[in-house]
């Protein structure tokens, strides 16, 4: 890009990282963002930014045309542009809403300082390390598969250059030993920082379509924040009524189970899938629950608090319950668990959503802790 | 800067065998330079308004992103990009071929002739280059002074200001009119009786000048009117007497000047392309021809440039049709008292004089129309028919626009109504010192179509931030006349 442009650039770049961020809450709460994301970035569809003027109106505005029709004709609302333009102040454009691309990286910092969240603290496995072979030299020596071909002939046809030996209408050139370059490389090692995020679901009857959305809602912005504070991020899905099963992320938000809820069969099913594929020594994981706290049995929310209290939490970074309004109401697992732990725990975040506006203050709570 | 933008050998002979043609049958422009640039460049560069330099905005990165986009979405080309100064700069796009490269560099000496000649550029700055790289180095300045911020955010409050210029004025004869400081003066001075110095106490009592101070105050503020007469020009009139800083006041005139220079082109659209387009095709098929293998590339190229999407008037086409209607009547004879008057079609389509005047006519139609005096002179109900011309509306109940009437008189009213004051609703300031307290009133001359509500009131919040004291507008809203108002917290609408 020239670099002239590139200021003016940074500045409407900065004008709409403003109004995203002013924008974000509504964004967070109706979720249509979701579905607009692409590989690296997102696709915000902002209302246009314009200069305002005294200008007419554009409602009332008819105008003169040519070709073809009777009066009542319909000539459309085409808004296109001639095929040639000449260079002068671009003054009446189309109405279009303006869509800017914003990296992924971009929004989570936007989020970030939207919700004021804290970095997050690495849980300290500096240790781990993962190698890496980056290609970053020329060697004269080296194995036959990673003979540079380009460099080799330029060397070729500089010393028949220079020996007189190379002909024009000939150009025979033929590397000899000294001639050949090899790329070289060089191993880095670096720090592991992988992180999984496990999510569970009640998808017990009680759960409807909208606490589900609440949740994917959620669930979108918790990816969006860890992504960027993590090199590689697993994800996996873990749905449960009376029996858990790990489904695949589609499945998550669309199952519907008619059963009552053993809130305990998610831990477990958790537990089992750290100890088998996320050594948490290599590993920070992240469980996120969501449930409308309607658990079956007292029985069971204490199997739930012993398993909680004996494995996943010492193993996680944290363990974030959410717990979304249904239309029975809330359930008591909430205040099983302040119960259990205290409102204020270390490792435990909780979150009450009770719709689509207070999952801003859910991410809050649960990102707020930089852990 | 931009790389090697000079042309190949091959092309820049053409260009100036091209500019011998078009000097020999008449044309005469500025030396007009070309630049050969990629896409990148040229997006920047039409972002820039045609210049290789502009004072640092954000709308600038906005329209660049917007075009790239276009670009790369393969939605909008721009082929020609040519600036009004001396000498002439014009860009041509690296990736284009040769027969629109030729195409291109014809169609530019158009638009260089039509600057160099056309009345309505007369008054504009022919070293506008040089302006925009000053105006972009005091605006930097200004920025490194007094803050990004703040600087880009008063830039923000004058551009939605720009359109408030008086098109005119460049052409008005200076006449020495009072300043905010001798107005001033004027007041504070209280009428006295002459006396000596040691006198004075006795014979201009205290009580006496404060009789006199008041009822001058009393009389000023009955009769006088500040502005004496409405002043078109709110930005030259807020730059008088606004309450500004210097360096607000830099960039009121920065602005007030490139709207100035802008004005002619957006005044001359429909003319001006229609010139370029005119003489391109008369070099490209008549007077530098191109060979067999050229011209189906350039036929369909000019059907681009003419073609008509439904409910858009393209001044390509009207301009260039309406030329050669008008080169056709005076080649004819077609003018004058007796063809007026003549009523009998057949009488009138077959009506030729061979006077052969058409070419000397169009010279001269260049020189002294504009577009709005251009289609009130020479638009005519044949000419109307021909090609086809209707006004359509804005159907609200189907959210679509219909054509609503083919009678000549109604087309030809709504399309001078489109080109009055460029397109721009007629503002002007009538009172300076509105209800005695300082207050601004604007007055809207509606013409039929309301302003557009919302920037209005975005508008007036702009305009009190340089005026700082409340600002109204008077204007028509759905039939009513109505007050727009803002006094700094908030905005009011009433009747009057």
């Amino acid at each position: 890009m020239p670099m002239k442009m590139e200021s003016d650039l940074n500045r409407f770049r900065k004008i709409i990282k403003g109004k995203v961020q002013k924008e974000l809450r509504k964004f967070i709460s109706n979720g249509d963002l979701i579905g607009r994301q692409g590989k690296k970035q997102i696709t915000i569809p902002l209302p246009r930014i314009d200069i305002p003027k005294f200008q007419f109106g554009s409602d009332q505005q008819g105008g003169v045309g040519q070709g073809e029709g009777e009066p009542g004709d319909e000539v459309g609302q085409g808004q296109s542009q001639p095929g040639e333009g000449e260079g002068e102040a671009g003054d009446q454009e189309g109405q279009h809403t303006l869509e800017v691309d914003v990296s992924l990286e971009e929004l989570a910092q936007i989020l970030g300082e939207e919700l004021e969240l804290p970095n997050i603290e690495n849980k300290g496995k500096k240790n781990v390390e993962d190698k890496h072979y980056k290609y970053t030299g020329i060697l004269r020596q080296g194995p036959e598969s990673l003979k540079h071909f380009r460099r080799t002939y330029k060397e070729a046809l500089k010393r028949s250059i220079s020996l007189g030996t190379y002909d024009p209408d000939n150009p025979v050139i033929i590397p000899i030993k000294e001639d050949k370059r090899y790329r070289s490389y060089k191993i880095i090692n670096e720090p592991v920082a992988n992180a999984v995020i496990l999510y569970m679901m009640d998808v017990s009857g009680s759960m409807g379509d909208e606490q589900k959305e609440v949740v994917r809602l959620t669930s979108f912005w918790l990816d969006t924040w860890l992504r960027t504070q993590y090199k590689g991020i697993e994800r996996r899905y873990i749905i449960h009524d009376a029996t858990a099963r790990e489904v695949d992320e589609d499945t998550f938000y669309r199952t519907k189970e008619s059963g009552g809820t053993l809130i305990s069969s998610a831990y477990k099913l958790a537990t089992k899938m750290i100890e088998e594929n996320f050594n948490p020594s290599e590993w920070n994981i992240y469980l996120f629950h969501f449930s409308d706290g309607d658990n079956w049995s007292g029985n069971d929310t204490a199997d739930c608090m012993k398993l909680l209290e004996s494995t996943l939490m010492p193993i996680s970074n944290m363990f974030c319950y959410g717990q979304v309004e249904s239309r029975y109401g809330s359930g008591q697992f909430l205040r099983d668990l302040h119960k259990h732990f205290g409102e204020q725990h270390d490792q435990l975040t909780t979150a009450q959503i009770k719709d689509r506006d207070a999952i801003v203050d859910a991410l809050k709570t649960f990102l707020g802790k930089g852990k | 800067m931009l790389g090697d933008t000079r042309l190949s050998p091959e092309l820049q002979e053409l260009a100036d065998s091209l500019a011998g043609t078009a000097r020999e049958s008449g044309l005469d422009f500025f030396d007009t330079i070309f630049e050969m640039i990629d896409y990148n460049q040229l997006a920047e560069i039409a972002a820039y308004g045609g210049f290789p330099t502009r004072y640092p905005h954000w709308r600038f990165g906005m329209e660049y992103e917007r075009i790239a986009k276009s670009y790369t979405y393969g939605l909008s080309i721009i082929y020609e990009m040519v600036i009004n100064n001396n000498p002439c700069y014009a860009y041509l796009l690296r990736a284009n071929s040769l027969v629109f490269q030729k195409t291109v560099i014809a169609h530019v000496y158009g638009h260089g002739d039509f600057f160099k000649n056309n009345y309505w550029f007369s008054r504009t700055n022919r070293k506008m280059l040089d302006q925009m790289a000053n105006h972009a180095s005091v605006v930097k300045g200004l920025i490194e002074d007094i803050g990004h911020d703040e600087v880009e955010d008063f830039i923000d409050s004058i551009l939605s200001l720009e359109n408030l210029i008086d098109i005119n004025a460049p052409f008005e004869q200076k006449i020495s009119r009072d300043t905010g400081d001798e107005l001033a003066k004027r007041r504070i001075q209280t009428p006295k009786i002459d006396s000596k110095k040691y006198m004075d106490s006795y014979v201009n009592p205290k009580d006496y000048l404060e009789n006199q101070r008041q009822l001058q105050q009393n009389q000023m503020t009955q009769s006088e009117k500040f502005p004496d007469k409405p002043a078109r020009d709110v930005l030259t009139f807020l730059l008088e007497f606004g309450p500004l800083e210097q360096w607000q006041k830099q960039i009121v005139r920065i602005i007030r000047d490139e709207a100035y220079y802008f004005a002619p082109q957006g005044q001359t659209k429909i003319i001006n392309e229609g010139w370029a387009t005119y003489w391109h095709s008369k070099m490209m098929t008549e007077l530098a021809p191109l060979n067999d293998s050229e011209i189906i590339d350039y036929c369909d190229h000019y059907a681009g440039v003419v073609a008509t999407a439904p409910g858009q008037l393209n001044p390509y086409k009207l301009g260039v049709e309406l030329l050669k209607h008008v080169k056709r009547r005076w080649d004819r004879g077609q003018f004058g008292l007796d063809y007026i008057h003549c009523d009998d079609p057949k009488e009138r389509a077959d009506w030729n004089k061979n006077l052969g005047l058409g070419s000397e006519k169009l010279m001269e139609v260049r020189k002294l129309h504009n577009d709005i005096t251009f289609i009130d002179e020479f638009l005519d109900e044949d000419f109307c028919h021909n090609s086809k011309m209707f006004l359509y509306d804005y159907d609200p109940r189907t959210n679509r626009y219909v054509i609503s009437s083919r009678n000549f008189n109604e087309i030809k009213q709504g399309l001078l109504r489109q080109l009055t004051n460029f397109g721009q609703p007629i503002i002007s300031v009538i009172d300076g010192n509105y209800k005695n307290r300082g207050e601004l009133l604007l007055v809207h001359q509606h013409d039929g179509i309301d302003l557009k509500h919302e920037f209005t009131l975005e508008v007036l919040r702009n305009l009190y931030k340089v005026w700082q004291r409340p600002v109204h507008i008077q204007t028509l809203v759905e039939d009513v006349e109505r007050k727009v108002s803002f006094d700094g917290s908030s905005h009011q609408v009433e009747k009057i």
